[in-house]
């Protein structure tokens, strides 16, 4: 039976990997990932889960023991933010191209400087082009969902690569809601039990993990790698799907939120997807036909089938909660991806990015709403006014 | 070399399977010097076992024998030479400077390429 | 039954590491792996921070491991093992593998572990993971061209402390990384060298039963970087025990024992002089350098004799 529980986003969180009772956890505490260590540590000590909880001495550390657990053949999890997150790096990158089924919590936090505590995707954009999948989450329940999820969509044969699963530092991380919680033996009958191929505790079947690779090799592994991602959008609907079988909720690579007869659309990923929801709602009842793209899956990401859902709109606003410095017109990484994804797919509606919400400052519906209403301007005239707004900026 | 293989043809992950595979890899192509038996008597203490670097002091260590030189591999530090008692015992007696191609040595380390008498 | 510590029974042994490796002739790096991985008779796993043993050992597609290996990266041997072993541990607790008694190793070398890697290492025998931490200090960044690291000795030549034409090479002495390996109060501290190899053996089986964290700091010649023939690595590993740069000691259990002191203590110019990275401190404008070594050396076995009560 499962139940209904006023949870944080990080507690949902925490109680997902209590169910999971991976076999090592390695962290280390960073606003705002915190209570999601606190809680399992209670968990440690209360006796509710068999993990070893290696308790590192920093982000770098903990990353660094992921990767041996898991090349030991153990089921592993991690969780960190921002700067945590940036210290990893290197290990993030060594983690995907070992193929290890690593599964972290991310907690979207600005990446400094100045130092800053609070909500944008600074950080996890960093970290996209390092053969990771990443999962955003609307809201706790979601981040609950899909730290679920990903601990088979890693584990999959096919893929065998580390998942990320974000949430909006404070807004989802720290907002109290209710969230549904499954039974913990249907939660753990879902995830089974991790049966690697290889482990280097297999003393009979002796391996070398992680060699020098030059140019003969290196380029053969990146390639397996990019298999890997090739297969993870068949896997990872595959999981959906089991997921939507057993537990009632329905995922996808994203989400379509009143979109099908939608004139203009908006692209938004986490919590503010929530807050367009309901801006979206209300311009209905107003009679106007918006809609709303909520990317779930960001990497791998779904290019075409993303295209085709909004190959009717006739202009579309991306909403970007990072900048990606000194890239094209100074826009954020999403919107470059969409207006790649759409040219090269043939869509030529205008298309604009909104960048909002930098180190935590808050989007208010009447600001998406403002993007809806300068989406029917563009729709109506062809062409967007500005490639690049961001919102809410004081001059 | 063998024929390089393609993406779908090795595990993934860069991991190497066949443990201790580097027996294929020859470095004896390296040496500038060799090792090899002198005239004085090898006692078999092994030590020349106990520091190569190379793993290529070959023994047959049921009977505790030293057999000689791994020379597929043996990359001619001459470690074996230096650390050998019998060769210091030599040494000891001759009451001088010795090469270290001298023939009255346990092991000699002449250059590559030389006849060994 | 332990394996006799005889050159004769431990050949009866396999050999752990395999030939067709690709370090140097004469380095003293797989020395110190071959002995110890001799010295242990129970299953090991090894992770190996990046460096000349790590690189040399397993170029892809070849490994000279015969045993399990892994490289993560630089500066993290020590967190990357301590995973290996916590999730040895839960599997074990939880019945899910076997109980094997494995004994689980870090090797890395002095840049590795002295500085870059010194906060993992730090980190992973304070949690009291059950392995032993191998530095084969070889005195600088070898790997990378012989660059300077806190082990370098003072005033020797290395790529970025060059002996120049007013700077005469290294201007700081060795960072002393076993005492602060002691402080740690783990339960197995020691320093050797492979010169000493008896020594050396019986300082692994110690570190690998001693039932939590140890750590070794094992003297490792590179004849690349400090410049003597292929042939004299033990002689002049030796060299610095008997001027004691490189005394041998442990610390069980935070109490310290020398193991080893030599018959006549040598000046430290004898080990200098035989390496061709301190050639410059013999120009007699670069002598004192000799001499403030000299005190230094004497100062620390002084310490040390005090340390292990035997002074
Ligand atoms: C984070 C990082 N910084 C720098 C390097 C470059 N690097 C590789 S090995 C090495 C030096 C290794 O020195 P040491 O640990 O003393 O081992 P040795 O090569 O002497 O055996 C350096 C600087 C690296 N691989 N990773
Ligand atoms: S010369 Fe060196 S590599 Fe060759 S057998 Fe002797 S010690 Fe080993
Ligand atoms: S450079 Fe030095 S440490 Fe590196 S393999 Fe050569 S001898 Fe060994």
């Amino acid at each position: 039976m499962s139940t209904f529980e006023a949870l944080a986003g990080n507690e949902a969180v925490a109680t997902a990997m209590r169910q999971i009772d991976p076999d090592v956890v390695a962290a280390y505490p960073i606003t705002p990932q915190t209570s999601t260590v606190q809680k399992f540590a209670d968990f440690v000590a209360d006796g509710l889960v068999t993990t070893e909880f290696v308790t590192v001495e920093s982000e770098h550390s903990a990353m660094s023991a992921c990767v041996g657990a898991s090349a030991a053949g153990a089921r592993v999890m991690t969780a960190t933010a921002a700067n945590g997150l940036a210290l990893m790096w290197e290990i993030v990158y060594i983690a995907a191209s070992s193929r290890l089924p690593i599964v972290m919590s991310l907690v979207n936090r600005a990446l400094s400087g100045p130092i800053n505590i609070h909500c944008d995707h600074s950080d996890v954009m960093g970290m996209r082009d390092a053969g990771w999948i990443i999962l955003f989450s609307e809201n706790g329940q979601e981040a609950y969902d899909n730290l679920i999820q990903a601990v088979r969509i890693a584990e999959h044969p096919d893929v065998l690569l580390p998942v990320a699963v974000c949430q909006d530092g404070f807004i989802t991380s720290h907002g109290m809601e209710r969230v549904e919680i499954y039974d913990d033996a249907d939660v753990k009958a879902f995830v089974g039990s991790y049966q690697p191929q290889w482990s280097l505790l297999d003393l009979q079947n002796p391996m070398t993990y992680g060699p020098l690779d030059f140019y003969d090799y290196y380029y053969e592994h990146k390639r397996q790698q990019v298999a890997a991602m090739e297969k993870a959008p068949e896997v990872i609907l595959a999981v959906a799907a089991a997921f939507n079988r057993q537990f009632n909720r329905d995922y996808g690579m994203f989400e379509s939120y009143r979109l099908g007869d939608a004139e203009v659309a908006v692209v938004v990923a986490n919590s503010a997807a929530g807050t367009a929801k309901v801006v979206v709602d209300q311009l209905r009842e107003e009679g106007l036909k918006v809609g709303l793209l909520k990317p779930r899956v960001f990497r791998p990401f779904p290019a075409q089938e993303m295209s085709a859902a909004l190959r009717h709109v006739k202009a579309v606003a991306v909403m970007d909660r990072a900048i990606s410095f000194g890239a094209m017109n100074n826009a954020g990484p999403l919107f470059l991806e969409i207006a790649a994804a759409l040219a090269l797919h043939g869509e030529r509606m205008p298309i604009a990015d909104y960048v909002f919400g930098l180190g935590g400052r808050d989007i208010l519906p009447g600001e998406i709403e403002s993007v809806y209403r300068d989406m029917f301007r563009a729709a109506e005239s062809g062409r967007v006014e500005q490639m690049v707004t961001y919102l809410s900026v004081r001059e | 070399m063998a024929q390089l293989k393609g993406w779908k043809e090795i595990p993934i992950g860069g991991m190497i399977l066949e443990a201790g595979n580097a027996v294929e890899y020859l470095t004896g192509g390296w040496r500038a010097f060799r090792p090899v038996r002198g005239e004085a008597a090898c006692t078999h203490c092994f030590q020349c076992w106990l520091f190569c670097p190379d793993s290529c002091i070959l023994v047959d260590a049921e009977n505790e024998k030293m057999l000689g030189f791994n020379l597929e591999h043996c990359k001619g530090c001459g470690i074996c030479a230096a650390v050998c008692p019998v060769n210091a015992q030599v040494r000891r007696k001759a009451e001088q400077e010795l090469d270290r191609d001298d023939p009255r040595l346990c092991i000699r380390i002449i250059e590559e390429g030389q006849a060994e008498e | 039954m332990a394996t006799k510590l005889t050159p004769k029974e431990l050949a009866k042994n396999v050999e752990r590491l395999t030939p067709g490796h690709r370090l140097c002739a004469g380095c003293g790096a797989s020395i110190i792996v071959r002995q110890m991985l001799a010295a242990i008779d129970e299953p090991v796993v090894i992770a190996n921070a990046t460096g000349c043993l790590e690189v040399a050992t397993t170029i892809y597609p070849y490994t000279a491991w015969r045993v399990p290996w892994i490289h993560n990266a630089f500066e993290n041997a020590a967190s990357t093992i301590s995973g290996v072993e916590a999730a040895y541990r839960s599997m074990v607790r939880q019945g899910k593998i076997p109980e094997q008694n494995i004994k689980f190793l870090a090797f890395g070398g002095d840049g590795g572990t002295y500085d870059i890697g010194l906060q993992a290492l730090s980190g992973a025998v304070e949690r009291g993971h059950q392995f032993l931490y191998v530095c084969y200090d070889n005195g600088a960044y070898m790997n990378t061209g012989i660059q300077r690291s806190s082990a370098t000795p003072l005033g020797a030549h290395t790529t970025t402390s060059p002996a120049g034409k007013v700077v005469p090479g290294k201007q700081q002495h060795r960072k002393d990384l076993t005492a602060i390996m002691a402080a740690h109060n783990i339960p197995y501290v020691a320093q050797a060298a492979p010169s000493k190899w008896r020594d050396l053996m019986e300082k692994t089986r110690k570190a690998v039963n001693c039932g939590g964290a140890a750590f070794m700091n094992v003297l490792s010649s590179c004849n690349r970087g400090w410049r003597h023939n292929t042939d004299e690595t033990i002689e002049i590993t030796q060299l610095a025990v008997d001027c004691c740069y490189w005394p041998l000691f442990e610390v069980e259990n935070g109490e310290w024992r020398l193991s080893y002191t030599p018959k006549e203590k040598r000046p430290v110019e004898d080990w200098l002089k035989r390496q061709g990275r301190f050639r410059h401190l013999f120009r007699p404008e670069n002598r004192y350098l000799i001499d403030v070594m000299q005190k230094e050396v004497d100062r620390r076995w002084e310490h040390l004799l005090r340390l292990c009560g035997a002074a």
